[in-house]
């Protein structure tokens, strides 16, 4: 405690290595982030569509991810899949940067998981009249899921969908895991070259709580700018 | 799937157990040891962390607001590597993996159970407190006989899902080497080398097994108690607590 965390931050050294893992930290994140709300989405529609063997897909999909620790799936991409692959792409995967590529995807298809439920529950809190009123007045099965349920659907999900967008930041920590140089890498590594815990445990934690307060204050501006008058 | 059969015949004490009975207690006895007494251990804080979460005195209510935002905005890793290394230092002696990791969940936990337990009280009508109050009864006997119970039993779903969630975090002691499952199912993988994919397609298969059972009682249990509610609704309508109640406060 006898330094103050800032001046750690100051040295050249050590204030690139943090600064390396707050970018890969963000482009983890980002990149889980679209590929988890695209594929949410996917998953929300299909399971929207009634049809069985859709439905069962999805389900089996969402209960796999829900019910099997994140460390665990990551594990399984960077670990258990390349295995499976033939000998050359084997090779060619292990030149690249692969654990950042199989982090993102374990964290997304997980987290897609989660984000499809809090959509699926906004959306069957539409009532279904409003999908048949908009089929009557013409419009396509499409149009009318992106134009008029989806838009409510989404600001009744928005809560969660914030709290689950809060978690994905969180769990990107979990990458270190399989060595990428995230923001909780990084802070182990300064922790065992410098010895000096608390100074960096305070900045790594300070900037994680930053960020994570900022993603609720945003979702919360957000349901503020969207609310429906009248609601 | 030969591979499958034969891994889970050669290790499944190792799985089962750890290095038990020839080393400490592990694999997924000491995961599910450790998530139980986690979970028994992080409930009373919890109720009291709500309780100050709801209290009309700000000097309870900061400091019980700060330690559930800390929680939420940190990640797990970080809190686990916190007591990992500041636990010895404010004891003076050394902390085992184990005890490291339920000390982390307990705090964890506790905070997460306790924005539930809230939306839980904040879900009972005002009523309630108004009419026992108005009987005579204190602050703390309204709480602890007419409010927590009400609140805790329809709570009931909400707590099992947060067991679920304690028996996935505890696959993050593997980082600081506790030997529950995840762990056991690590040596394995670096024992046989060449085999990494049906190795943790077992362990996944464990964690799944377990998981989606309880799961399941949790579906049971929300179903059970709508259903009462909903027989309760007809002569008082009560507000259903949602996932929203939970995230949005």
């Amino acid at each position: 405690m006898a330094t103050m965390p800032a001046s750690l931050l100051f040295q050249d050294e050590y204030a690139h290595q943090i600064l390396a893992g707050i970018v890969q930290m963000f482009q983890l994140t980002i990149c889980a982030w679209l590929a988890a709300m695209a594929l949410g989405v996917l998953l929300a529609m299909l399971r929207m569509t009634h049809k069985r063997p859709l439905v069962a897909l999805v389900v089996a999909y969402v209960e796999y991810h829900r019910n099997i620790p994140m460390l665990v799936q990551i594990f399984i991409w960077f670990f258990g899949i390349p295995t499976l692959l033939p000998q050359t792409v084997q090779v060619w995967i292990n030149q690249q940067h692969s654990e950042f590529i199989f982090a993102v995807v374990a964290i997304a298809l997980c987290s897609a998981a989660y984000i499809s439920e809090d959509l699926r529950s906004g959306i069957r809190a539409i009532p279904s009249s409003q999908m048949e009123a908009s089929r009557a007045l013409g419009l396509t099965y499409l149009q009318a899921f992106r134009k008029v349920v989806l838009p409510q659907a989404l600001r009744l999900a928005l809560p969660p969908l914030v709290s689950n967008t809060v978690l994905l930041f969180k769990n990107t920590s979990l990458a270190m895991t399989i060595g990428v140089a995230e923001l909780t890498y990084v802070t182990r590594e300064i922790e065992s070259q410098t010895f000096r815990t608390t100074d960096i445990y305070v900045v790594a934690t300070v900037i994680y709580l930053s960020i994570s307060l900022m993603i609720m204050a945003a979702g919360a501006g957000l349901q503020k700018r969207y609310r429906i008058q009248g609601r | 799937m030969n591979d499958i059969i034969s891994i889970v015949s050669e290790n499944w004490m190792l799985l089962l157990v750890g290095q038990y009975p020839h080393g400490p207690m592990g694999g997924l006895v000491l995961t599910l040891i450790l998530s139980v007494v986690g979970l028994a251990l992080a409930f009373p804080v919890s109720v009291l962390l709500a309780l100050a979460r709801i209290s009309p005195f700000p000097w309870i209510r900061l400091p019980a607001t700060t330690i559930v935002y800390m929680v939420r905005g940190v990640p797990l890793i970080m809190f686990i590597f916190w007591v990992y290394f500041f636990l010895p230092l404010l004891t003076g002696r050394t902390v085992s993996g184990t005890v490291t990791m339920l000390i982390t969940l307990v705090i964890y936990q506790a905070a997460y159970l306790s924005e539930s337990i809230r939306a839980g009280i904040e879900g009972l009508p005002r009523g309630q407190v108004e009419a026992s109050r108005a009987l005579g009864m204190s602050y703390l006997g309204t709480m602890s006989r007419i409010v927590l119970p009400q609140a805790l039993y329809n709570m009931l779903p909400a707590m099992v899902s947060q067991f679920i969630s304690t028996i996935k975090e505890t696959s993050l002691g593997y980082v600081i080497s506790v030997n529950e499952l995840t762990f056991s199912a690590n040596q394995i993988n670096a024992a046989l080398l060449t085999k990494p994919f049906p190795v943790f397609m077992i362990l996944a298969a464990i964690y799944f097994v377990l998981c989606f059972t309880l799961s399941q009682l949790a579906r049971r249990l929300e179903a059970r108690i709508a259903g009462k509610r909903a027989g309760r609704q007809k002569a008082h309508p009560v507000p259903m607590p949602t996932v929203a109640h939970v995230v949005t406060k």
